[in-house]
């Protein structure tokens, strides 16, 4: 994040990939794709891929850990040793212990776990191939998941990273521009009862220029909405 | 759980257990220059949370991608005696969230100037490990420990050293003899608000911390821009509570900057 470099992120109105500042990179996301869990789904930006899968509820060991009046929702995130350039050693490391908290945060407020007393639902993300954005093309994969696993939900939850990159606002950062961008900021939301679920940010800003990110954020997870819910009918339609 | 219910009660009339107002911090501490054996060091309470941090400056090879840059090392130990709720073993989420929290607003703001700790240029360079120990959780340790690791660095002194010669490998540290100063420039402050219900609290207590909706830790510099953000809490924010919550953030954050440069400044007469 924010390391000083020649390259150049933005030339002549588009990014190093061609897109417009707002526009998201190809996006493709399948559900059922773990037929032994519950449910499960892939979702892929551009080069970032992430698969997550849902198990549960189910009971809960150790007995300690049971909640007697509510069920839990543990969810893990891992990156593949194959993922990223500089091979990442396998099993979780600081980072991915804290991305696993946030993102089970990010999700906990749209599942009813009063519903499932001692028992728990887990998550699992694997990232399959990092380019930039992983936590939250996982937390997408996550949503969908427990979505295909048919729990009940209060709302879908959208995520997706906006930032800075020579000192223009852009929205769904791929490696490079997350590398050498002067800001990164991930959000998760319940777009229908526009709640924030989720919100990190490093970088410098403004206020102002947080509020103008900030929507730029909302806008582009309610288009991330529109493409879950979408995969979610085209699945169930064939049912 | 009697506690935490009163609080919430209170809370809700418009009232803090305490007595405080929502926008007023407990009576705060800074304390430098607290270790000797550390080349900084900070204690600081607010109320009755104590954390203590050290800065311990080693040698080390540069991050590839950075070769003329210094390294933060930044890392925090919810230690066992600080609350009957800690464990002792390897850090847990919320020990790493608390690190990397910390690390983000010192590392975004620039505060250190790191370009001015190499010793051999793509080769060596110093490393400031800043250590975070909790001594007494009475809730809201991320503000605590962010004021005591930025006080900690803007006290820290660099020590001598003897560079290994050619055919040596050990770099020689005079712990004890300094250099110079660290080179700190801003002053990151990350002001933690809560939610409860419509209202909106900084520095939760320990009991107000159980009964808080959520909370958005807000790191601010003084140019009143912003560093760092995190969302915590295990329930939604309105859209309309980040605005007032990074407001009240920047308003708090020059209050407490006030505090921690009449440190840094008794710290230098010494």
């Amino acid at each position: 994040m924010g390391h000083k470099s020649d390259i150049k992120l933005i030339v002549d109105g588009k990014r190093t990939d061609g897109r417009e500042l707002d526009q998201l990179r190809e996006v493709e996301m399948k559900v059922d794709v773990v037929n032994r869990a519950n449910g499960s789904a892939m979702v892929r930006f551009g080069n970032t891929v992430a698969v997550a899968a849902a198990y549960g509820p189910r009971e809960l060991f150790p007995k300690f850990m049971q909640e007697p009046q509510s069920g839990i929702l543990r969810v893990r995130y891992n990156m593949a040793p194959f993922s990223v350039d500089d091979r990442k050693s396998p099993g979780p490391d600081r980072r991915s212990t804290e991305i696993s908290k946030v993102a089970r945060l990010a999700i906990e407020p749209s599942l009813f776990l009063e519903d499932f007393p001692k028992a728990t639902i887990d998550v699992f993300i694997e990232i399959l191939q990092a380019d930039g954005s992983t936590r939250v093309t996982g937390i997408n994969a996550a949503s969908l998941a427990l979505a295909d696993a048919g729990m009940p939900m209060r709302d879908l939850v959208a995520a997706c990273s906006v930032g800075k990159i020579d000192g223009q606002l852009v929205a769904d950062l791929n490696g490079l521009e997350d590398n050498f961008g002067e800001t990164d900021m991930a959000i998760a939301m319940q777009p229908s009862k526009n709640k924030l679920t989720l919100m990190q940010m490093d970088g410098v800003l403004t206020k102002t220029e947080f509020d103008r990110l900030f929507k730029l954020a909302t806008e582009s997870c309610k288009k991330i909405y529109e493409m879950q819910k979408k995969v979610l009918k085209e699945t169930y339609k064939r049912v | 759980m009697m506690e935490e219910k009163y609080a919430l009660e209170l809370i809700m009339k418009g009232k803090r257990v305490d007595g405080r107002k929502f926008d007023e911090f407990r009576p705060i501490e800074i304390i430098p220059n607290i270790i000797k054996n550390a080349e900084g060091s900070a204690q600081v309470r607010f109320g009755d949370t104590e954390v203590i941090a050290g800065v311990k400056m080693k040698t080390g090879t540069p991050f590839a991608d950075t070769p003329n840059e210094g390294i933060l090392i930044v890392n925090s130990e919810f230690t066992p005696l600080a609350s009957p709720d800690f464990e002792s073993g390897p850090p847990g989420e919320d020990a790493i969230e608390l690190s990397r929290v910390v690390d983000r607003g010192i590392r975004e703001s620039h505060m250190v100037d790191v370009e001015q700790l190499v010793l051999k240029p793509e080769e060596k360079v110093w490393a400031m490990f800043v250590d975070i120990h909790m001594i007494n959780h009475q809730g809201n340790l991320i503000d605590a420990a962010s004021i005591a690791a930025v006080t900690a660095l803007h006290t820290t002194k660099i020590p001598k050293i003897e560079l290994a010669k050619e055919g040596e490998k050990i770099d020689k540290i005079l712990r004890g003899e300094y250099e110079k100063p660290l080179p700190a420039v801003h002053i990151p402050i990350t002001i933690t608000v809560g939610k409860v219900g419509n209202n909106l609290l900084v520095d939760p207590n320990l009991e107000e911390e159980k009964v808080l909706d959520a909370k958005l830790s807000i790191a601010v510099r003084e140019d009143n821009t912003i560093c760092a953000l995190q969302k915590q809490g295990s329930k939604e924010l309105e859209l309309s509570d980040v605005d007032k919550m990074i407001e009240l953030a920047i308003r708090k954050s020059a209050e407490l900057r006030e505090l921690v440069k009449e440190a840094i400044k008794e710290a230098r007469k010494e």
